[in-house]
């Protein structure tokens, strides 16, 4: 009996010191982008200068962590600290990192690296490095040609941004836009191309000839234009990396906004026949048109789905321009925008969650997004005149062009590309040597 | 038979007399209790310079007189550098004592405090920082005292046991909190439609560093298309270490040595 007691006794006291684990809820933090560190990356004795075009570039490891440097600083997401305030050399740094200098000047991830190059050869290693827990977080390395030492820095940014945020990053890509000179009455358009960073401008075309709505195709080597000719509008195909241009048709009346399918087997668009605008697709290889919706109203602005399911366009047949999704085959039709105002131009984001689009309410133009069913409409920037949202690779970007007005002597007009995150807060001008308009973002260059 | 029920009659008589006395009590109205305010505790600590309170200056005046040195009373708490001064400036003869005996019977835990002051050496005595008093001084205020008394780590009887009544109070987990969000840098590229909630279980040392953390959902890090998981899950673990030492309280160790932090980006992300 007393052996009883003095068990419940003992279970009794046991009991009483076993607590229940204590739990904090963590609901707030700090939204300044992650301070990081861009080490300049070392440049291995021995190596040569890079030359590109007419330049001689000395020090390429620097102009590579400052092109990292940039591509964060545009993202909203991270903080490049200044270099200024770096303890550490790069010579060392990128052998064993001293954590505590680094932690010194409140960086959180640090990049070193070190750059070889040869007479035909650039190598370039990088590694990531939390400076928190003084752990490696990624480490790679690349080899191209030394003038390709951009798309390294580019490439290099990807990583460090996927392992970073844990989603993909959309550095190695290219926007090709229509390049604008001129006054506002007597404008020459021509197609170019360029870095998402503003970088490296080609043009693709001459000039002679007015160009419209050019579209990357899903594996970036093709990019669909409208044309005018003789009057007349076309679609084009070019190849980027040929020069090679081609008519895909030549269809009656007016046709609008051609753009690729996400297979990159057809072409979808809309053209004007009998006075009535409705939504066609046209094969790539064997040249079949096939009609999409059949409305007396106008349809117009398709786009789809990245599993190419469905289709997102806008069409008047409710009494004012609204945005509407259907199944791929035209089955299906449902208006998804209810609000106040006039949609346009809808783009399905890489990611399937949202519908970019332009809308006018109040005499103001506006870039916003919404879930593919209508819900949770946000309008992300407010301007004079804008339109044409295009998604980065990774959805999170979106890049548009701006029309400023014109004075009383007509003079004044500008046409400018901005990007804009879906925050909403991160809006910036991505300079380019002339007037652009009508941008289009490809998909990662090296996926 | 006789004796038994005259037993019973008287036992009853008892019982209907004591229940005749109690019942009053239990007709009474309910006490109209003014309602319950939040007040957060504030650290008394040993540099201290509050003056005191108006009605602590009246007792002090009536100590005064009752000593039979003149001594000068300062009209403001003594600083901590001063401590060893103290007992010359107020010193404790046998009839303060007894009346700092009365003061402290009045309080919830008068015998550990007691005890206490018992085991305390008399060399120790003049070191310590007598709570009481002061406690006695300013205006007999509960909270107040207890807390003073967590300043002497060696007269805290009372306060561990507050410590080990609650894990940790309403301010000391706010103070944790804001500790932790000055330190959480949020992953900026998170997507919105994910649950971005990260459940990191900690052993913590007496000190508030970190001895073992655990990430308790971790199999989500290798999940397909949770891959922003493992980077919302770095973020927290960065946070704690940069934050650490956390923000513990002094006492009840064996309570909060094993604590949840629970990082939850939703309502920031998603608004």
């Amino acid at each position: 009996m007393k052996k009883l007691i003095s068990i419940i006794f003992y279970f009794l006291i046991t009991t009483n010191q076993s607590f229940a684990l204590v739990e904090v809820d963590i609901t707030r933090g700090n939204l300044d982008p992650l301070p990081i560190a861009v080490s300049p990356l070392y440049i291995e004795p021995g190596s040569k200068d890079v030359k590109q075009d007419d330049k001689i570039i000395k020090n390429v490891g620097e102009e590579i962590s400052k092109v990292i440097e940039i591509n964060f600083k545009r993202s909203g997401l991270f903080n490049p600290l200044k270099k200024d305030s770096f303890v550490q050399n790069p010579d060392i740094a990128h052998i064993k990192p001293r954590f505590e200098d680094w932690r010194l000047i409140k960086a959180q991830a640090l990049v070193t690296g070190k750059v070889t190059v040869t007479e035909d050869k650039l190598r370039a290693e990088f590694r990531l490095w939390d400076v928190v827990s003084g752990k490696e977080m990624l480490a790679l390395a690349f080899s191209t040609t030394p003038d390709n030492w951009r798309r390294v820095a580019h490439i290099i940014s990807d990583k460090i941004y996927q392992r970073l945020t844990g989603e993909d990053g959309y550095f190695d890509s290219r926007i090709v836009y229509v390049s604008e000179t001129g006054p506002k009455t007597q404008r020459y358009k021509k197609l170019a191309i360029m870095d998402q960073d503003g970088a490296n401008v080609k043009y693709l075309t001459l000039g002679n000839e007015l160009v419209l709505t050019p579209r990357f195709s899903p594996t970036n080597q093709l990019v669909t234009y409208l044309s005018y000719f003789r009057n007349l509008p076309r679609v084009y195909l070019l190849d980027i990396e040929t020069g090679v241009q081609e008519v895909v048709g030549d269809f009656p009346g007016m046709t609008f906004a051609p753009r690729f399918s996400p297979d990159g087997k057809k072409i979808i668009m809309s053209f004007a026949k009998d006075g009535n605008s409705d939504i066609y697709t046209m094969n790539i290889e064997s040249r079949v048109v096939e009609r999409i919706t059949d409305h007396t109203s106008i349809d117009t602005s398709p786009s789809y789905s990245p599993d190419g399911k469905y289709i997102c366009f806008n069409s008047d047949r409710s009494g004012y321009q609204q945005i509407y999704v259907m199944r791929s085959d035209g089955s299906n039709v449902k208006r998804i925008s209810f609000k106040k105002g006039i949609y346009g131009t809808p783009v399905w984001s890489p990611r399937g969650d949202l519908i970019a689009f332009t809308k006018m309410t109040g005499g103001k133009f506006y870039i916003g997004v919404m879930r593919a069913d209508g819900s949770g409409e946000r309008l992300l920037t407010e301007n004079f005149y804008q339109e044409a949202p295009s998604w980065s690779p990774n959805g999170r970007v979106l890049i548009f062009y701006r029309e400023t007005k014109t004075d009383s002597e007509g003079k004044g007009f500008s046409a400018t590309l901005w990007s804009i995150d879906l925050t909403g807060y991160n809006e910036r001008l991505i300079e380019t040597e002339t007037d652009g308009s009508d941008p289009s973002w490809s998909s990662l260059l090296s996926k | 038979m006789n004796k038994s029920i005259f037993l019973s009659i008287a036992f009853h008589s008892v019982m209907i007399f004591l229940t005749a006395l109690t019942l009053p009590y239990m007709m009474r109205t309910p006490i109209d209790l003014p309602p319950i305010l939040t007040v957060d505790l504030i650290q008394i600590t040993d540099k201290t310079s509050i003056p005191f309170a108006a009605k602590a200056n009246k007792i002090l005046e009536k100590l005064k007189k009752k000593e039979d040195e003149k001594r000068v009373v300062s009209q403001q708490a003594p600083p901590s550098e001063k401590k060893k001064e103290k007992p010359d400036r107020i010193p404790l003869p046998d009839d303060l004592n007894k009346e700092k005996k009365e003061i402290v019977k009045k309080k919830q835990n008068p015998k550990e405090v007691k005890e206490q002051v018992r085991q305390a050496s008399e060399f120790e005595k003049k070191e310590l920082f007598d709570p009481n008093q002061i406690a006695a001084l300013i205006d007999k205020s509960k909270e107040e005292t207890a807390e003073t008394l967590k300043e002497n780590k060696k007269l805290t009887q009372s306060s561990v046991k507050n410590s080990f009544a609650n894990a940790l109070t309403l301010s000391q987990e706010d103070a944790l909190k804001a500790q932790i969000f000055g330190c959480w840098s949020l992953p900026l590229g998170l997507p919105y439609q994910k649950n971005l909630m990260v459940r990191i279980k900690l052993r913590l040392k007496k000190d508030g560093t970190v001895l073992k953390s655990e990430i308790l959902d971790h199999a989500r890090m290798n999940m397909p298309g949770e891959g922003f998981y493992k980077v919302l899950a770095e973020s927290a673990l960065r946070a704690i270490r940069m934050c650490q030492p956390l923000r513990v309280p002094p006492t009840g160790y064996e309570k909060w040595k094993d604590l949840q932090l629970n990082f939850d980006a939703n309502e920031m992300l998603k608004g």
